[in-house]
């Protein structure tokens, strides 16, 4: 393999029923940042069908250049058809390193497409950075968030890897930026087609996405029950803000996943995150610790949650609750 | 229908805690579990033999001290446990490992592959589908629920963030499970004696079908450039107060940073 062929940022566009995910913007902005560092260029990869009239947006997010796959075999995602056109890709293009989001869709493609072209993927980067000798440094937590691990992919490309939703910035839409669209046709080995998707059911579609929230109200264990979180459901609304929680009260069956933060859950980055009988393991606070401001309050004075809180309360969290839904109810 | 699950052996994370003053891990004392998405995977896997009479194959990679979540596995009701061991496998990263996998399951026939999603040391969710395509075989990952067609295919239930896919899959396939997908069940008391008399088999590079280049080390594409411990940001201000002067102080910071006026 000779490294100096491969060049450009290539970021996979995931797109659900012909809308483009915002996790895909965020890869974009940090794509452009990276590039800017290396000289080099991004590429957005757009793959669907009937989609291409979106191209324009992810130029003025920060693509260079516009990749649009369009073909039925692409509408809705499935492993093999997907995973066939992004090697393509990077047979045609040769790109230096690859941006997919860490969703249920970018978590299913990366390891399939890394393992067909022989290459390193990191899984769920939370910082990437330029390295000594222009490679990428991927940091990830690992050991349950206990550890930190800068990973590097020396002599395979692309380096790919996978980011959460949440983690990045997406930069300013400019309409003014200029780039290419470029059409790209791909031949498909139906072959290998093996699964048949037979439907899709939604299930939370009255729910916000956590990970968009500007204001979390969270609760873990010392909230207790389901009339404390009613409580905090009072609090969130005269907040405007959403409620969250640790894995624990999800686990107990109070509040569904979608609304879990943490390691196994998402990650969360509010300008506000409060953090109500939430004892604060690491799993957890690797999910929301760059949240703007952290308020917490929690009975026991000795918990971690108060190592990464801004302002920290001992006390009765259900009680609290209730008194500042009072006092900010007037 | 034949079944292979892979399982992993790992440290039970949420135990590991930091040493405050050195900022390493404390590993001491810290157990080793079957991890649980592949318990859960094990557990489908027992769920098809329970109805249709499935054979159970249960597979890890890992030192001598992996030996006992295979006996385990032979304790919640597996047919047959293999452990692949060998120096040439060491060092390996998720794609080595994988090709290790693989050419193990090349050795050994089956309709369906389950792996858990991901382990909870990594957390990477890669070896899964990875192992699928050296195979050449379908994926599906993120699997809450799986339904045998009768002929040769599978109806499953797959998580997404918005909700859950319904798919049909054609046989042999790989699947990847969530711990969700079910609760697993206990090992029986009889199958825990049992465990202990019956064979596991321990198989090297020389028993499996791969390309050596492939694995280790040697076959790792990506290496860690450096590990640390989670910087802590520095301690903000915490009061012990009575409630309605917790309040007060809260109020106050909202205001403070603009969030209420």
């Amino acid at each position: 393999m000779n490294l100096e062929e491969y060049k450009g940022i290539y970021v996979f566009v995931e797109q659900r029923e012909g809308v483009i995910q915002n996790v895909a913007l965020e890869l974009l902005g940090q794509a452009r940042k990276l590039a800017d560092e290396l000289n080099d260029k991004v590429y957005a990869m757009l793959l669907g069908h009937n989609i291409a009239d979106q191209a324009r947006t992810l130029i003025a997010q920060g693509a260079d250049e516009v990749l649009v796959v369009d073909a039925p075999e692409l509408a809705d995602y499935t492993t093999e058809p997907y995973t066939q056109a992004i090697c393509k890709i990077i047979e045609d293009r040769k790109p230096e390193s690859m941006l997919i989001g860490a969703t249920t869709i970018g978590r299913d493609l990366g390891p399939r497409v890394s393992a067909r072209v022989s290459t390193g993927l990191t899984a769920d980067c939370t910082k990437i950075e330029v390295g000594p000798n222009k490679e990428l440094l991927m940091t990830r937590p690992a050991f349950g968030g206990n550890l930190m691990a800068t990973i590097v992919c020396k002599n395979h490309r692309p380096q790919m890897g996978t980011v959460r939703p949440g983690v990045l910035f997406a930069m300013e839409a400019d309409a003014n930026r200029t780039g290419e669209i470029v059409n790209f046709p791909v031949e498909f080995n139906t072959a290998k087609f093996k699964v048949k998707l037979l439907e899709t059911v939604k299930e939370n579609t009255d729910l916000i996405d956590i990970t968009d929230a500007r204001i979390l109200v969270s609760g873990g264990r010392g909230i207790g029950n389901e009339e404390g979180f009613k409580a905090m459901d009072e609090l969130a609304e005269t907040l405007e803000a959403e409620v969250s929680a640790s894995r624990a009260m999800v686990d107990a069956g109070y509040i569904g996943h979608e609304r879990q933060v943490g390691q196994t859950g998402k990650t969360v980055r509010p300008d506000l995150y409060f953090a109500f009988g939430i004892s604060g393991a690491i799993q957890h606070v690797a999910g929301m610790e760059d949240s703007d401001l952290i308020i917490a309050v929690n009975k026991d004075k000795h918990a971690p949650i108060f190592q990464v809180a801004d302002l920290g309360i001992v006390g009765d969290a259900k009680q609290i609750i209730k008194k500042l839904t009072e006092r900010l109810g007037k | 229908m034949k079944i292979v699950v892979c399982i992993k052996q790992v440290p039970d994370t949420t135990e590991i805690k930091i040493d405050p003053k050195t900022g390493t891990l404390i590993r001491d004392g810290v157990p080793s579990i079957m991890n649980p998405d592949d318990k859960s995977g094990l557990e489908m896997a027992l769920q098809l033999k329970d109805k249709y009479d499935a054979h159970v194959t249960v597979i890890t990679m890992g030192p001598p001290q992996a030996d006992l979540i295979l006996r385990e596995a032979y304790a919640m009701g597996a047919d047959r446990a293999i452990h692949l061991t060998d120096r040439k496998f060491a060092g390996a990263d998720t794609l080595a490992t994988s090709h290790a996998l693989a050419g193990a399951l090349r050795k050994i026939e089956f309709d369906l592959l389950i792996t858990g999603r991901q382990a909870i040391d990594g957390d990477t969710a890669q070896v899964g589908p990875q192992i699928a395509e050296h195979l050449d075989l379908p994926q599906v990952s993120y699997l809450e629920d799986i339904q045998f067609d009768g002929d040769k295919t599978f109806t499953m239930k797959r998580h997404i963030e918005e909700g859950y896919q319904m798919l049909q899959v054609e046989a042999p396939c790989v699947v990847t499970v969530l711990s969700s997908a079910n609760e697993a069940r206990y090992m029986r008391v009889e199958g825990i004696v049992d465990a202990y008399q019956k064979e596991v088999e321990v198989w090297g590079f020389n028993e499996i079908e791969v390309d050596e280049k492939d694995l280790g080390l040697k076959g790792s594409p990506t290496s860690v450039y450096k590990a640390f411990a989670r910087g802590l940001k520095p301690a903000g201000e915490l009061y012990e107060v009575d409630t309605d002067e917790a309040v007060g102080i809260i109020v106050k910071k909202l205001k403070e940073k603009f969030i209420i006026n």
